[in-house]
Parts: C-alpha cells; sequence; structure tokens
C-alpha cells in the first residue's frame, strides 16, 4: 500500500532476486547426487552429437569392465525408440530407455523419475546417455559426477570452436572412432588445439570401440573417478536410512535409522575447489569453477 | 530449442514470487544472459512471447541483458584473450571463467502489490 499518506492506491516495487533460473533443475539434480554419492555409484552424463558414438563406447566398455569385476547401468535418452537401451542389454549393460518425445535434453527431474524402477543402486559405474545433441544438454545438471562428451573424429576439427558450451562443460573428451583416421583427412592436432581453446584443463582420451584404442585409458580415468568416491566395488554401505528432506518418491527404509545430510555434495569430485592446476581426473558439476 | 522449457521455469518462478507478494500484477522482468549460458537471447525472447500469454507474465515486458564471455588467470587475473587457448601465457595455470560468462539469471521483476 501506499505508504506516503495511505490512499489505498497499489505501489510498484521492483523485487530482487537475482537468482539462476534453472535453480529448480538444480535442486533436483543435487537431490539425485546425494543419491548416488551415498550409494557409492559413479554416474557420469555422456553427452555428444547423434551418431558421435555414445553407445557404441558403452558396448566396447562392457568388456573392459567386466574384467574389472564392475557392474554397469545405463539409461539412455533418445526422442524416440528404445534402440539403445536395448544395444546396450544386449552387450551385458542392464539399461532402461529414456523417451523424451520433443525434448532436446535430459534434465534432473527426468532423470530421477527414471531411476525409480531401474535397480541403479547396484551398480558401480551409472551413465546416463544423454539425447544426441551438442547444444541443449550442456546447461542441464543432472546430479552426474563428471560429464563425459563424445566427439567423433568424422565430426570436423573445429567442432569444439563451433559448441564452446558443451566442451567446455566436459570433465572428459572421448575422441571416438580414431580407427577411421587413415581413410580421413582430419588433423588431430588441430582438434586438440580446438579443445584447448574451450577447455581450460582438456582431458582428452583418443578411442576406438572398433579395436579397443583407448579403452584402458578410459578404464583408468574410471577407476581414478571411482576412488575419489572412496568405495571400492563391492563394498558399498547399504542404502538403508531415512531421509530428513522433503522427498516425493520411496525407499526401502529397512531399520529407520536417521541419516543426517551433513556432508558436502561435493563428494566424489575430486579435485574439486582446491584452486590446483594438476591434470588427474577431475569430475565436478556444471557451474563448478576452480 | 530448450529455450521453451527455460521460460516455463521462468514464469513458473515468477509466479510463486507473486503468489507470495499477492501481487495484483507484474510489470516487468529483468533477466542475465552470458555467452556461455547455453542460451540463444533471441529464441529467449520468442519463447517469452509466445509463453507469457494467459500467465501474470502477459504485459510484462522482459529486459535481458547479455553479458559476453571473458576469461583470466585464477592467479594473476591476467585476461586470456579470445579464442586463445585456455591458459595464462605468464603462469601457465588454467583459465577461469568470469563471473556472469555463464550467467543464465532473473534479477528482478517488477511487481504491483497491494
Amino acid at each position: 500500500m501506499c505508504t506516503t499518506c495511505g490512499c489505498g492506491d497499489t505501489e510498484l516495487v521492483p523485487v530482487e532476486l537475482h537468482e539462476k533460473i534453472l535453480a529448480g533443475n538444480d535442486r533436483a539434480a543435487r537431490h539425485n547426487r546425494e543419491h548416488f554419492v551415498e550409494s557409492g555409484v559413479l554416474a557420469l552424463n555422456l553427452m555428444g552429437s547423434p551418431g558421435a558414438g555414445k553407445t557404441a563406447v558403452l558396448e566396447a566398455t562392457a568388456q573392459a569392465a567386466a574384467a574389472k569385476g564392475w557392474k554397469l547401468g545405463a539409461v539412455s535418452a533418445d526422442l524416440a525408440t528404445d534402440n539403445d537401451a536395448r544395444r546396450l542389454e544386449k552387450a551385458g549393460i542392464p539399461s532402461k530407455a529414456i523417451t523424451t518425445g520433443q525434448a532436446c535434453h535430459l534434465d534432473a527431474e527426468l532423470v530421477h523419475r527414471s531411476l525409480h524402477d531401474f535397480p541403479w543402486r547396484d551398480t558401480d559405474v551409472f551413465f546416463i546417455e544423454n539425447v544426441g545433441n551438442l547444444v541443449c544438454p550442456a546447461i542441464y545438471d543432472l546430479g552426474q559426477a563428471a560429464n563425459v562428451v563424445v566427439l567423433s573424429v568424422t565430426e570436423g576439427e573445429d567442432k569444439p570452436l563451433k559448441y564452446p558450451v558443451m566442451f567446455n562443460a566436459a570433465d572428459l573428451v572421448l575422441l571416438t572412432k580414431c580407427d577411421l583416421l587413415p581413410h580421413l583427412d582430419v588433423d588431430l592436432a588441430k582438434m586438440h588445439d580446438a579443445l584447448a581453446r574451450v577447455m581450460p584443463r582438456p582431458r582428452v582420451i583418443e578411442v576406438s570401440a572398433r579395436t579397443g584404442q583407448g579403452m584402458d585409458a578410459w578404464v583408468g580415468w574410471l577407476e581414478e573417478l571411482r576412488a575419489g568416491l572412496a568405495l571400492p566395488a563391492g563394498q558399498k554401505h547399504p542404502h538403508a536410512h531415512a531421509h530428513p528432506h522433503p522427498h516425493e518418491h520411496e525407499h526401502a527404509h529397512s531399520d529407520g535409522r536417521k541419516h543426517l545430510h551433513a556432508h558436502s555434495h561435493d563428494h566424489g569430485e575430486p579435485g574439486h575447489g582446491h584452486g590446483h592446476s594438476h591434470d588427474h581426473a577431475h569430475g565436478r558439476r556444471h557451474g563448478h569453477r576452480d | 530449442m530448450h529455450e521453451y522449457s527455460l521460460v516455463e521455469a521462468l514464469v513458473t518462478r515468477v509466479e510463486a514470487e507473486a503468489r507470495k507478494r499477492n501481487a495484483l500484477a507484474v510489470h516487468r522482468l529483468s533477466i542475465r544472459v552470458g555467452e556461455y549460458a547455453g542460451v540463444d537471447a533471441e529464441l529467449f525472447q520468442t519463447a517469452y512471447e509466445t509463453f507469457r500469454a494467459g500467465t501474470i507474465c502477459a504485459s510484462a515486458p522482459l529486459t535481458l541483458t547479455r553479458v559476453a564471455a571473458s576469461w583470466s588467470c585464477p592467479r594473476c587475473a591476467t585476461p586470456i584473450a579470445r579464442g586463445a587457448v585456455l591458459r595464462c601465457p605468464t603462469c601457465d595455470a588454467p583459465a577461469r571463467l568470469d563471473d556472469g560468462s555463464d550467467a543464465l539469471t532473473l534479477d528482478a521483476i517488477e511487481m504491483e502489490v497491494p
């Protein structure tokens, strides 16, 4: 009300918020992250353009992970069809399709819903295969420990420069289809140079799902991140606690024990926030700066 | 084309704030879009024009401020040239994205309150 003379007129007030428009998504992502971290699951957001080789890399990872004794799991998003999830199942990775309809990206809520009837807690490494798209998925935090961007050598050397937001969000770039290099004019040095202009800490592994090239380095990177979770395979603590925070879905609460979420959400993110500059595997979430 | 889902999140947030303050109307929104926010400013405007019809924002213009992305050295604060390798030429530290470069923020709502 007008406070000058008490006339009862309405008043125009500026409300200063300075709030992230994606704050709602970020809240849902934090929630997902808590679940992943508590359960000792390394969750990765796998992004890249359609046909970059996201699914093929995962198929190849299945063999390498079996040798490590890791259990993998995946949710795989596409606008239509469950082809990728079926391919992954066939490769021995329990998978579930998320059909997004017209949506060009996954958001934290979609991932959260997909977890409800999927045994993700039984996994050691859980892949969230995003919609094939080098633009939209980059800005949505899903609760992952790290972002992996798959870039195939057939896409051209300048893709990182054309889609800087996506590559800037990447903790790791998997350069795929390297077995094709003898047949292409692509200059790998130019590709690495382009990545160095959009990623302050370019971490790149050259791989081929067909020949197995680079798979050891990729699994080694996963291992470093898993070490950051500090929970080796088979020694995960049981997820059996009551959540003190508002919670919309059901869990098995076998003992009703209260578990206070006093920990930071940044567990499992080695190197986070220390202002250092060495080049180890470096998991982080969106919006992270160091 | 994720701009529509962002506008939806924006309008939902404004509606919540308006309810909280018993606002009679919303007169203006101000948002900030960093170059690295992953948002096309014009598409965002178009999405807003389409989406605001029938909402509390129906007659509220959107002021959109663009922020250019820039990088600097976290140690010595030297700015990194646009398009350059993202490492400080002096101390070799990985560059840091400057504040606002990736902002996608709702800065202010001008509302009419009783």
